[in-house]
C-alpha cells in the first residue's frame, strides 16, 4: 500500500516538478520571453478560475474554450467511426476490396492535416465543416487499419464453428466476426481519438475558430505567451483524460 | 453400406518446403449407433482425417459417404468436438450451446429452444455454470460445454478430436465416465480420436489404430470385446480388455518401427 501511494502519486509529482524547475531555469537563462511558472499562473489565473466566463469571441474562460474543442474534436471523431469502421471490416472480410483499396489507404495515411484543411475549405466553403473534414479524414485510419487487422487475426477455429453450424453469411458477421473483431476496433477507436485531438489544434490555428488551438494562435499573435503554455496544458490534460477514458472503454470489451 | 463409409481417402498439404503427404489413403467404416476411436501417434493425420470427415477441408482423392450421401462440405449433421478449446469467448456456456440449438432449429419457438438448450447443459452437469463466460470455467468444463455444443445440434454423428487431452488425469477420467454414461443414454454414432490406448479401449466398440505419417493408414479395426455397461474399476483385469490393448499396441510398436 506505501509502495503504492510513493509510486503512483509521489514519483509522478516529482517528474512534474523537475519539469517546473528546467521550464523557470529556461525561463530566467536562455528565452527571456518564455513567461515563468508563476508569472503563467499569475496571468492564467482567471481563466482557469472562471473557466466558463465570455468576455469576446476569443476571450472566454478555458472551460468554454475546451469545450468547443471537444465538440469539434466529437463530430469529427464520430464521423471517422461511421466511415473508417465499415472500410476496416471490408478490408478486412473482401480480398478484392483490399486489394483495390488497401493501396489508397496506405497513401492516405501519411497525408498531414495541414495539407487537408485547406482542401477542406476548398470543398466546403466554411471553417467548420473543413475543420470536422480534416479530423475525420485523419483520425479515422488507425479505426480502418486495426479493424481490418481484427478481421483477419480471427482464429480459423470460431469460423469453423460457425461453418459447421452452417451460419448465414449475416450470422456469421454478427455472432462471430463481429463479436472477435470487437477488441481491435476499440483499440483503433482510441487511438484515432488521440489522433482527432491531435488534430484539433492544427484546425482551429488555421481556420481561426474559437477552441483551445485558436485561442493559441490568437494569443501567440497578441503577444500573451502565458496563455499559449496555458493552451498547452489544457491540450496535454484533455487529451490524457480522453485517452484514459477510452482505455476504460476498451478494457470492457477485451474478452480474453 | 454401412452407416459411414470412407474409401480411399488422400490428403496433402502444400507448405513451402514442399508437398507433405499427411493420408495415403483410409479406409474406415461405421455402423450406426456404433463408438469407433481411432488411435495414433502425435502428428499422424488425425485431426486431419476428422478435418476431412466433417467437411471443413476437402480431400485430394476417394470419398466420405453418410447415409450413402457423399459429404461435401460441413454441416450439423456431423457435431464435431475441435481439439483446441473453440468456444466463443464472448459468449457464456448457455450461449455458446445455444447457438447451436439455434442453429439447427430455426423453426422452433423460443421457448421450446431455451428447454433444449438448458437440457444439454443439464446433461453435461454444467448448470450451475450456465452464465458463466469460457476463461471462467476450468479446463474440464470447457470441454464438457464444447461436447453439450456438439450434441446439442443432434449430429448423425459426433465427431470427437481428442476431446480429453488437454486435461488433467482425473478430470480426464471423470470426463470419460461421463461420456460413457452419455453415450448409453442416447447411443449415438460417435468417432473419437485419441492417443490414449486406455481411453480408447474403455470407451469404444472397435478401433483403427493409424499408422504414422506420412501417407498414414488404419490398421485392421481391432473389436473390443468388453460388455456394457463399462466400469473402469477393474476392468484392466478382464482377458478382453488385455487382448485388445495387446493387438493395438503391437499394431502401433510395429508401424513405428516400419517408418
Ligand atoms: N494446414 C496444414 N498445412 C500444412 N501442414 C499441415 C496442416 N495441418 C496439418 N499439417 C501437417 O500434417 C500432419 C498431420 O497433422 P494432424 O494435425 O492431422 O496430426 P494429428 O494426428 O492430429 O496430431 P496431434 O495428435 O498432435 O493432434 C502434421 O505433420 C502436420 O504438420
Ligand atoms: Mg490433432
Amino acid at each position: 500500500m506505501r509502495i503504492d501511494i510513493s509510486q503512483k502519486v509521489i514519483l509522478p509529482l516529482l517528474g512534474a516538478a523537475c519539469v517546473l524547475v528546467v521550464w523557470s531555469i529556461v525561463s530566467v537563462t536562455v528565452a527571456p520571453d518564455l513567461p515563468s511558472p508563476g508569472r503563467t499562473w499569475r496571468e492564467s489565473q482567471r481563466y482557469v478560475l472562471e473557466p466558463f466566463f465570455k468576455d469576446g469571441e476569443m476571450n472566454q474562460g478555458i472551460g468554454r474554450l475546451a469545450f468547443y474543442s471537444l465538440v469539434r474534436v466529437g463530430k469529427g471523431f464520430a464521423l471517422a467511426l461511421a466511415i473508417g469502421t465499415p472500410i476496416g471490416f471490408l478490408l478486412g472480410l473482401s480480398r478484392r476490396f483490399h486489394q483495390s483499396f488497401d493501396p489508397i489507404v496506405q497513401f492516405m495515411r501519411p497525408i498531414s492535416p495541414l495539407a487537408w484543411l485547406p482542401l477542406g475549405l476548398v470543398i466546403f466553403q466554411k471553417s467548420e465543416p473543413a475543420a470536422i473534414f480534416t479530423i475525420a479524414l485523419c483520425a479515422m485510419w488507425p479505426t480502418v487499419i486495426n479493424t481490418a487487422v481484427g478481421v483477419r487475426s480471427i482464429s480459423p477455429d470460431y469460423l469453423n464453428v460457425g461453418r459447421v453450424l452452417k451460419l448465414s453469411r449475416v450470422k456469421t458477421l454478427t455472432r462471430i466476426v463481429i463479436p472477435a473483431t470487437l477488441p481491435y476496433v476499440f483499440t483503433g477507436y482510441r487511438l484515432s481519438l488521440g489522433l482527432a485531438w491531435l488534430v484539433i489544434v492544427a484546425a482551429e490555428m488555421l481556420t481561426g475558430t474559437p477552441g483551445v488551438g485558436g485561442f493559441l494562435w490568437q494569443e501567440y499573435n497578441s503577444l500573451v505567451y502565458s496563455h499559449i503554455i496555458l493552451s498547452v496544458i489544457t491540450i496535454g490534460a484533455i487529451g490524457f483524460v480522453l485517452d484514459r477514458l477510452m482505455g476504460l472503454v476498451e478494457a470492457r470489451v477485451r474478452i480474453d | 453400406m454401412a452407416y459411414l463409409e470412407v474409401r480411399g481417402l488422400r490428403k496433402s498439404y502444400g507448405t513451402r518446403s514442399g508437398l507433405t503427404a499427411v493420408l495415403g489413403g483410409v479406409d474406415l467404416t461405421l455402423e450406426e449407433g456404433e463408438f469407433v476411436a481411432v488411435v495414433g501417434y502425435s502428428g499422424s493425420g488425425k485431426t486431419t482425417l476428422v478435418s476431412l470427415i466433417a467437411g471443413l477441408i476437402a480431400p485430394d482423392r476417394g470419398e466420405i459417404l453418410l447415409e450413402g450421401v457423399p459429404v461435401t462440405g460441413p454441416g450439423p449433421e456431423r457435431g464435431i468436438v475441435f481439439q483446441q478449446y473453440s468456444l466463443l469467448p464472448w459468449l457464456s456456456v448457455r450461449g455458446n450451446v445455444a447457438l447451436a440449438v439455434d442453429a439447427v432449429n430455426p423453426g422452433l419457438p423460443a421457448s421450446e429452444r431455451r428447454r433444449i438448450t438448458d437440457e444439454f447443459i443439464a446433461l453435461v452437469n454444467l448448470t450451475p455454470a450456465a452464465w458463466k463466460r469460457p476463461r471462467q470455467l476450468s479446463g474440464g468444463m470447457r470441454q464438457r460445454v464444447a461436447v453439450a455444443r456438439a450434441l446439442a445440434m443432434r449430429p448423425k454423428l459426433l465427431l470427437m478430436d481428442e476431446p480429453f487431452s488437454a486435461v488433467d488425469a482425473l478430470t480426464r477420467a471423470t470426463l470419460q465416465d461421463e461420456l460413457l454414461r452419455i453415450w448409453g443414454e442416447r447411443r449415438s454414432t460417435v468417432m473419437l480420436i485419441t492417443n490414449d490406448v486406455d481411453e480408447a479401449i474403455l470407451l469404444a466398440d472397435r478401433i483403427y489404430p493409424m499408422t504414422p505419417g506420412p501417407d498414414a493408414v488404419l490398421g485392421p479395426a481391432i473389436e473390443v470385446g468388453l460388455p456394457r455397461p463399462r466400469q473402469r474399476r477393474h476392468m484392466s483385469l478382464e482377458p478382453a480388455y488385455q487382448k485388445a490393448r495387446q493387438a493395438l499396441v503391437e499394431f502401433l510398436r510395429a508401424a513405428r518401427t516400419a517408418r
